[in-house]
């Protein structure tokens, strides 16, 4: 791999940039591999790294059905964080920040992370309560979070409407100032060559179209460029898990809906942060072309068109007006959505399962691009040592007939 | 946006409904006979369908009423609207594959859990075997 650098800029800028080798080869699928990951977004690349990097699995194969990293991962409003209110999910998402925060320096690509902090607004009396609690409970898990009254918010976010004749006025925010958000694009690329460097066939345009059993073991793939053996198969295909566990004969908790979001034509910078309100439900970034990134909820029906419905936006641009009445001129460059695979604690499955060697890890709902470094990480684990880590134990399929849900509606710092 | 047919009010917009998921999930009978992985499979398991799929909706901002509709959860195509108790319209049946009339008006291969354990369905099994993988 050609290592990226200073120099490596200035030597390729002065041939004109012609001369630069590809990011990851594009090989043929073998017979049998060790490991087999079905999915190349953020998480899967981000699993077969790992897989290789800690636990010296180097035979392993990235199935995807389109290029990489065009579905979810491509999709997010880019936004990291690990403000959760529960112990399981908080040391999650740490690692996952954590992560983070070295990722360029060690897959060697700039995957622009930017700890530009994250606000969350509480608009009334008991969304400032919550929001007190919360940010105790987080503390307590050793991660930074604080609370701001309304003037220390608009100090950290001059253009944001506080006035108190608002329908939903801003009474304070908590603020993670190691959140922020990181180039999605550039995570999916940067874990792909380091992970094609380290030995790990990225196949693309290859889709999975059935999973090869023999009793309850798994023993490979069958897919549009024919079958290929494993002893081990972890599926990573946020929106369709519940397709592809299908083919497995499982079915799982998980539903699968539209997630929205949009940017406005580029303007100069006006905002430096990330606002996010659970209450009138918006979240806000600015990215470094100038657009402003818009997302919200989810809408309500099952869908995995990869579109959603008009009012949902209109909701979401409402509530943005509310909070940022400097934004009503602005126009709308484009808008798209993604299928979120969504669990009912709104916490993901990251398991093995009744299926010996097929393992799960979806259910990201709608938060889960954060993750995408922590997931490969404990999911990589799980396949290699066929147990969880401790990080994600609790995130286990059974726990659905244990009833140790992980709740994180609402908790989570904005709905999912 | 998308135009529902309420079979009581006619063609509404989305907006006017609330959504209520999968249909034809039955409530236990016996609810005390139920093991804890039957009730996981009642409360939280999901067909999840890509493509037909039938589903639960209300006339929230109109007749207030539950009804069922079918729809294609790909491409948005909604097959037709039909009340409670009623067979899911033939449109659906054709795009299955299944002839409307070699059916009920649930879908196949449908569970239906009535009982305990000594009914528990395929999901149930699958729940009752990852308990005992993790344990």
């Amino acid at each position: 791999m050609k290592k990226y650098s200073f120099l490596s800029l200035v030597s390729g800028a002065a041939t004109g940039h012609k001369d630069w080798p590809r990011a990851w080869r594009k090989p043929e699928p073998k017979k049998a591999y060790d490991v087999i990951i079905v999915g190349g977004g953020g998480h899967g690349l981000a699993t077969a790294y790992y897989l290789a990097k800690e636990h010296g699995i180097t035979r392993v194969a990235v199935l995807e059905k389109g290029p990489i990293g065009l579905g979810n991962t491509g999709r997010n409003t880019t936004i990291i964080r690990s403000n959760y209110l529960w112990d399981e999910s908080a040391h999650l998402y740490e690692k996952s920040l954590k992560l983070f925060e070295g990722l360029s320096r060690n897959v060697n690509f700039n995957t622009m992370v930017s700890q530009r902090g994250v606000l969350n607004l509480a608009h009334t009396l008991h969304d400032l309560r919550e929001l007190q609690r919360r940010v105790n409970a987080i503390r307590f898990n050793g991660i930074d979070s604080e609370v701001l009254d309304a003037q220390q918010t608009k100090a950290f976010c001059p253009i944001l409407n506080i006035s108190p004749s608002c329908r939903y006025p801003v009474l304070g925010a908590s603020l993670q100032r190691r959140g922020g958000v990181a180039r999605h694009d550039a995570v999916a690329w940067g874990f792909a060559r380091a992970a094609d460097d380290l030995g790990v066939d990225i196949i693309e345009n290859c889709e999975v179209t059935g999973i090869r059993r023999d009793g309850d073991q798994v023993t490979g793939v069958e897919t549009t460029r024919g079958l290929i053996q494993a002893p081990k198969v972890g599926i990573v295909v946020a929106g369709h898990t519940s397709v592809l566990a299908g083919m497995a004969g499982l079915r799982l908790p998980i539903t699968s809906h539209p997630l929205q979001a949009l940017v406005s034509e580029p303007i100069k910078p006006v905002i430096d942060c990330v606002v996010m309100s659970n209450q009138v439900h918006v979240y806000v970034s600015q990215s470094d072309k100038g657009e402003l990134v818009i997302g919200a909820g989810i809408d309500a029906y099952n869908g995995y068109g990869q579109r959603g419905s008009l009012p949902t936006i209109e909701h979401q641009l409402s509530a943005l007006m509310e909070l940022f009445p400097i934004f009503s001129r602005l126009r709308m460059l484009r808008q798209w959505a993604g299928t979120v695979d969504t669990c009912p604690d709104a916490s993901p499955i990251i398991s093995r399962t009744p299926v010996r060697g097929f393992y799960i890890n979806g259910g990201w709902g709608t938060g889960g691009f954060k993750a995408t470094p922590g997931s490969g990480w404990v999911f990589a684990h799980t396949i290699a040592q066929d147990r969880p880590h401790p990080l994600n134990a609790a995130f286990s399929l059974d726990r659905f007939a244990t009833g140790a849900l992980v709740d994180e509606h609402g908790a989570a710092a904005v709905a999912h | 946006m998308l135009i529902i047919p309420c079979p009581w009010c006619g063609d509404r917009d989305e907006s006017e409904f609330k959504y209520g998921g999968e249909a034809h999930i039955e409530r236990p009978l016996d609810p005390d006979a139920l093991t804890d992985e039957a009730w996981a499979d009642f409360l939280f398991m999901r067909r999840n369908t890509k493509g037909p799929f039938l589903e639960r909706w209300m006339h929230a901002a109109g007749c207030r009423r539950w009804f069922n509709l079918a729809r294609d959860t790909a491409t948005n195509q909604v097959f037709g609207a039909y009340r409670i108790g009623e067979r899911a319209p033939a449109a659906y049946w054709d795009a299955v594959g299944q002839p409307a009339e070699k059916n009920g008006k649930t879908p196949p291969g449908w569970r239906v859990v009535t009982g305990g354990a000594a009914e528990a369905t395929p999901a149930a099994e699958v729940a009752l075997a990852a308990r005992k993988v993790s344990a």
